[in-house]
This record gives C-alpha cells, sequence and structure tokens, in this order.
C-alpha cells in the first residue's frame, strides 16, 4: 500500500464523513430541540435531489438547480412542520415514527408521481469537473474536495449560529427547557418551523450534491438516512459537535473498512474467501463501531444536556 | 412498420384462432412498480402487456401486483394469486432473492413461474423443476461472454460486483471464461451509493481492464464517480449495468463502454424490427433489456396457451418448451433445464440523434446454454 493510496482513501473517508454531517446535523437539531424523531428527513435529501435535477436540466445550470434545491427542501420542511410534525410533538416516539414513515411513503410516491420510475441525470458543474494532483502523485476529484468545502464551511456556519447569535440562544433555550422559553415571550412555534426548515435545507444541500455523483431516484434518502441515525447516535443525540465528530468517525471507519479489512483477512483464511467475508464484516464495522461507543458511553461521545 | 406490426398481430390471431377451444389464461404479474428498482418493473410489465396487446387475445387477463422489491411481500401476493385469483401463470419478478422466496411455493401449488429476469443458479441446476421456465437467461450468462470478451485484449482485469447471490454468480460466471490475471476481486455493499474507496483501488491496482456488475442505481453512481476520478482504465460489464433504463442518468460517462446482451436494439432480424418501434410507439421510450425479456415470456405462455390447455401441466409444459416465438433476440430455444439457448453479443455505448444507447459490436457466443442445465435431472 502506498502513501498515495492511503491518503486517496483518508480523504474519501473525510468527504463521506462531511455529506454525512450534513444530513446529520439537521436531524440531531430536530431530535435535540424538539424531541422529535423524523424519518422522513431522508425525503428532504430526495427532494433536494430532485429538484436540483429538475432545475438544472431546465435551465442548464447546476448552481440555480443548488439554490432550487435549498429552497425546495426548506419549503418542503416547513410545510411538513405546520402541517404534520407540530401535531406530533406532545406524542410519544412510536407515533412520531409511525407518522414520519407514512410520510417517506408518501414523498416517495409523490416523486414518482411526478417524475416517473426512472432515474434522473444531473452532471457536476463544468467549473467542478475533473481531477486534482496530490501530493504523493495521486489524482483526486475536484467536486469530492469541493464537497469537503462545503461540509466544513456549513459545519462552522452552524457552529457560529448556535452560539453567537441570538437564534442560536433561542434553540439552545429551547433545548434546555421549553416552557421556560416559551413564558419568556419567545414564539416557539415559529421558531421550530425555522429550525426545521434549516435541517430540511442542510439535507436537501446534501442531496443535491451527492445527487451528482450519484443516482436522483426515488428512495436514495433511506440509506443515508440510516447512517445519519447511526452518526447522531454516536455523537450524542441533539450535539452539532457530536454530529460533526460522528459523521468523520462513520465516514473514515467505513470507507477504511472497505478498503484494508478484505486485504487483512487474506493473512487468515484463503483469498477465495476473504474478499466477500472482508466485504460483509466491512458492512458491519460501524454498527460494531457504535455498539462499542454505546457500551463505553451510553449517551454518545458528546451529549447533549437533557 | 405498421404493416409489419399488423402481420405479426394477424399471424399472431391466426395462431390463436386455430385452438378456440383452448382454456383461458390468467397470468399473475408480480413485479416491483415501487421504490429505487420500480424502473425495471415497469419496462417488465410493460413488455409483457404489448405482447398480450399485439396478440388481440381476449381469452388471457392479466392481474398485476407491486411487490415493491421485498420478499415476504412477492410470497404472499403469489399465494394470494393463486389461493383466491386462480392465476395459472405467474411472471414477472425482477430481483433473484424474491424468485427464491416465490418459486418453490407457486411450483409446489402445481403453477407455471415464467422468469422475466431472475435466474439463479440455484434454480438451473439440481433444483431445476418442470413447471419453471426462464425467459431471459441464466444469471451467469452475461458476465460469462464479457469474460471471453475480455480474452481478446485485456492481461489483467480488476473485477467487481455486489456481495449477495447473484453478485457471486456474476464472478463465478467471469472467472469460467476469463483466462487472463485477477488484479484484484471486490465485494460491494447491496445498494451503495459511494465508490470513492473502490475506484482508489482500482487506480492502485494497475489493472488494465475493470469488469463490474452493479445494476440499477449501483451502476449510475458508480460511472459517475469514475468519470470525476481520472482513472482512464477502460470498464466493461453485463448489459443490465448499461441497459436502457439507466444510460440517461449515466449520461456521457458511460460512452464507448463495451458490455454484453442476448438482446441489442440493433439486431437484424424482423422480430426485432417491428419490436422496437412499437414499443417505442407504444410508451414514448426505447425498450430496455427487461422489456424484451418479459415481451418474450408473455409470447411464449401467449404461443403455450393456443396449442394446449393449461390445465393440462404435462402439454403446457411442451409447448412452452418447444418456443414457437420470433424472439426480437433472434434465435431462441430451450436448454434441457428450461433456461435459453440464445446467442449473446458484445455491445458498445453510442449516442444516436442525442440518445444515449447500445450498438453491437460483434457475437461473441453462439447458441450459449449454461454450465448448470448438466445437473437438471427433472
Amino acid at each position: 500500500m502506498t502513501f498515495a493510496l492511503a491518503l486517496e482513501q483518508l480523504l474519501n473517508g473525510v468527504q463521506l464523513g462531511f455529506m454525512l454531517f450534513l444530513m446529520a446535523a439537521g436531524l440531531t437539531l430536530v431530535f435535540g430541540v424538539m424531541g422529535l424523531i423524523n424519518l422522513a428527513h431522508g425525503s428532504l435529501y430526495m427532494v433536494g435531489a430532485f429538484a436540483c435535477a429538475a432545475v438544472a436540466a431546465a435551465t442548464g445550470s447546476f448552481w440555480l438547480g443548488l439554490a432550487a434545491s435549498l429552497a425546495f427542501a426548506a419549503g418542503a420542511g416547513a410545510l411538513m412542520e405546520v402541517t404534520v410534525i407540530r401535531r406530533l410533538y406532545s406524542r410519544d416516539h412510536l407515533e412520531q415514527v409511525l407518522a414520519t414513515y407514512a410520510l417517506i411513503l408518501i414523498f416517495s410516491e409523490g416523486t414518482r408521481w411526478l417524475f416517473g420510475s426512472f432515474p434522473l441525470y444531473l452532471d457536476i458543474p463544468p467549473l467542478l469537473q475533473g481531477a486534482v494532483s496530490l501530493p504523493g502523485g495521486a489524482q483526486y476529484p475536484l467536486y469530492r474536495l469541493a464537497i469537503i468545502a462545503t461540509g466544513a464551511a456549513v459545519a462552522m456556519g452552524l457552529y457560529l449560529l448556535i452560539s453567537r447569535t441570538r437564534l442560536g440562544m433561542r434553540i439552545r433555550a429551547g433545548e434546555s427547557d421549553r416552557e421556560m422559553i416559551a413564558a419568556l415571550g419567545v414564539d416557539i412555534r415559529t421558531l421550530y418551523t425555522l429550525v426545521f426548515a434549516l435541517g430540511a435545507a442542510l439535507a436537501g444541500l446534501a442531496g443535491a450534491m451527492v445527487g451528482a455523483i450519484q443516482s436522483v431516484q426515488v428512495g436514495m434518502g433511506e440509506p443515508v438516512l440510516i447512517l445519519a441515525f447511526v452518526v447522531i447516535i454516536i455523537g450524542g443525540i441533539g450535539s452539532i459537535k457530536g454530529a460533526f465528530v460522528g459523521a468523520l468517525t462513520v465516514g473514515v471507519v467505513d470507507t477504511m473498512g472497505r478498503f484494508l479489512l478484505p486485504q487483512l483477512l487474506t493473512f487468515f483464511v484463503s483469498p477465495a474467501d476473504a474478499k466477500p467475508m472482508g466485504a460483509a464484516i466491512a458492512s458491519m464495522l460501524i454498527y460494531l463501531v457504535m455498539a462499542f461507543i454505546l457500551a463505553v458511553k451510553p449517551r454518545g461521545l458528546f451529549p447533549a444536556q437533557a | 412498420m405498421k404493416t409489419s406490426l399488423l402481420a405479426i398481430s394477424a399471424a399472431l390471431m391466426l395462431g390463436s384462432a386455430c385452438v378456440a377451444s383452448a382454456e383461458p389464461v390468467k397470468i399473475g404479474l408480480i413485479t416491483t412498480l415501487s421504490g429505487g428498482g420500480a424502473g425495471l418493473g415497469v419496462d417488465t410489465r410493460d413488455g409483457i402487456m404489448l405482447a398480450i396487446k399485439q396478440s388481440g387475445r381476449k381469452d388471457v387477463t392479466v392481474v398485476t401486483e407491486d411487490d415493491a422489491q421485498k420478499p415476504e411481500l412477492a410470497v404472499q401476493i403469489a399465494d394470494k394469486m393463486i389461493q383466491s385469483e386462480n392465476v395459472d401463470v405467474l411472471t414477472g419478478i425482477v430481483w433473484s432473492n424474491l424468485l427464491m422466496a416465490v418459486q418453490p411455493g407457486v411450483v409446489a401449488q402445481g403453477k407455471f413461474y415464467v422468469s422475466t429476469n431472475a435466474a439463479p443458479a440455484a434454480l438451473a441446476g439440481a433444483k431445476c423443476d418442470p413447471l419453471y421456465f426462464n425467459a431471459a437467461y441464466q444469471n451467469d450468462n452475461l458476465h460469462e461472454a464479457m469474460g471471453e470478451y475480455a480474452n481478446k485484449g485485456y492481461k489483467k482485469m480488476f473485477i467487481m460486483a455486489p456481495n449477495y447471490p447473484a453478485g457471486k454468480d456474476s464472478l463465478t460466471g467471469f472467472k469460467r471464461y476469463y483466462k487472463g490475471t485477477v488484479a484484484n476481486e471486490v465485494y460491494t455493499q447491496v445498494g451503495q451509493t459511494d465508490y470513492a474507496a473502490e475506484i482508489a483501488q482500482i487506480r492502485a491496482s494497475g489493472a488494465d481492464g475493470v469488469f463490474v456488475f452493479l445494476p440499477g442505481g449501483m451502476g449510475i453512481a458508480f460511472m459517475k464517480q469514475y468519470a470525476q476520478s481520472g482513472v482512464k482504465t477502460p470498464i466493461i460489464g453485463p448489459g443490465f449495468s448499461f441497459s436502457q433504463d439507466v444510460l440517461p442518468a449515466i449520461g456521457d460517462a458511460a460512452l464507448g463502454v463495451k458490455a454484453s446482451g442476448q438482446w441489442v436494439k440493433d439486431l437484424d432480424n424482423a422480430a426485432n424490427k417491428a419490436f422496437v418501434p412499437a414499443f417505442e410507439k407504444e410508451y414514448g421510450r426505447l425498450p430496455s433489456i427487461y422489456a424484451v425479456q418479459a415481451f418474450d415470456a408473455a409470447q411464449l405462455i401467449l404461443s403455450a396457451s393456443s396449442k394446449a390447455s393449461v390445465k393440462d401441466a404435462k402439454a403446457f409444459a411442451a409447448a412452452l418448451n418447444a418456443a414457437d416465438i420470433k424472439s426480437p433476440r433472434g434465435n431462441f430455444k430451450f436448454n434441457t433445464n428450461r433456461h435459453p439457448i440464445q446467442d449473446i453479443y458484445v455491445t458498445e455505448v453510442v449516442k444516436e440523434n442525442g440518445v444515449l444507447t447500445n450498438k453491437t459490436v460483434e457475437k461473441i457466443f453462439t447458441d450459449h446454454g449454461d454450465a448448470y442445465a448438466k445437473d437438471c435431472k427433472k
């Protein structure tokens, strides 16, 4: 194994981590602030990807598509909050899971009804096409570096928003004591809608950016949603910092596991068995890591105060 | 085009007219019409419906249900169709894992199953069944063709497939014919969307060719990411990774890819020249390989039911086995294990009038059967 390959794989892991962070940030905010389990978060990711693909196809501009993905996902999120989610805050988690699962089905079939059953086409903008050279001689796709940069910028922005602004203060206050902040005259309903729309916009952004290098199709959000849940459980539910560390952990562990485990196993079993066995263990690896972290720290790495 | 269509439907009607006494046939169509895999199910359904519409037969009815790509749901639907809707023949399942769940119950209840796509090795060999026919291929076939093709120019191949039965069948099939060196063999997760780790390994492997079997959305994601990676090693793969249902979503990244198929849009035979425009006229898009396989499955059922009563299992099986159809694939007949013996072609992705599609490069296998037929004793 050369240095170039190791560096490339590490970058791949970090990139996957930043992408997961965009998903997990919204999920953990909604859970932390409102105590709501939102299974339909993956649908907002899909909405972002479809909005971007449709607008990019109509106008020829990926950037307009990206703007549309933010607007549509935030709009869909706000609409979802006002019509359905708002009624679920006082219910227990099982009812929230049922209702948001129904939303997944509604969004999936609605999207198929609008766009058909076949995957849509969405290409990378010309500005970000191609690969750049890394130290050590490896080539790395420019677009993936752009995803890392976007993820880092969003992480920074969220940190500043939560710790330095009035809105962030209210979000933190809402997280610690909902009745008290309402008693102090803060419009908690609008605050919740805002937080929900913010989380939705981040999911939409992730969907649009990833849509350009994956398949824009119905049901694309659910596999990512599962990973995002792993991330927020590892990181500690409700914590943005936890989501950040959790996302990078999952991204790097998953990528390195897929790459190293099948090779490692060839030392112990025959190569013919090692490849499928390694792949199978690699696909379990992040769940093993999650189980280990929960055994040591049952509330995750950075639990938000309850 | 119209005249040839008319001629075909007239011929089919003649076929049905001479056995006015035949029993009516009820077909149970179970396929994937929702979720991420729905594109394949829609093509399957449309292929079957086109064949029935062209035949003009009023004694053939179809009940359709969506399996949502879930094995347990497919089993429930199959039981319901057999027990309360009295279907005679079941068909349409796209995925091997679903078929493995459904097929035993169907044949145990004495009903026919004609597969439009799924063709796991387990049902082609010792566990074959007189009531189970496969109109598509055996899972290994298209991979075997690529293994044979790779012998012609690639000394060192990097091979990759998802970690599930059809994925293992794929790499087994490839290696059965490929005589060069396998640089690395990688199994990915089913439904995986990010291939950066695998692409890095391709770059590092020093292989001069890459064989990938990644159907549906997995292939779309891989091809788009590969095009951005700066790795230039040529890609080859089985036809369904570059079929008409996924090509528009991959875009120009697929141009030039060599793949294998038992059917290509430009095959030069009368049945194909009638089929492609007829499908395009009916549904406003080009047919995929799944549509052709389903079209042939329906043709087989139509042909058999015009010769024998479906209530007489032995006679109906013999009539199916005769494969008296004009397939858009050209040569088509059944092997001893009731899987096809057919020609397999190498294709290349090209752009025609702004639409990505496949064209024939060469015929790689003539009258190709499968490796499991010898174990089928039933």
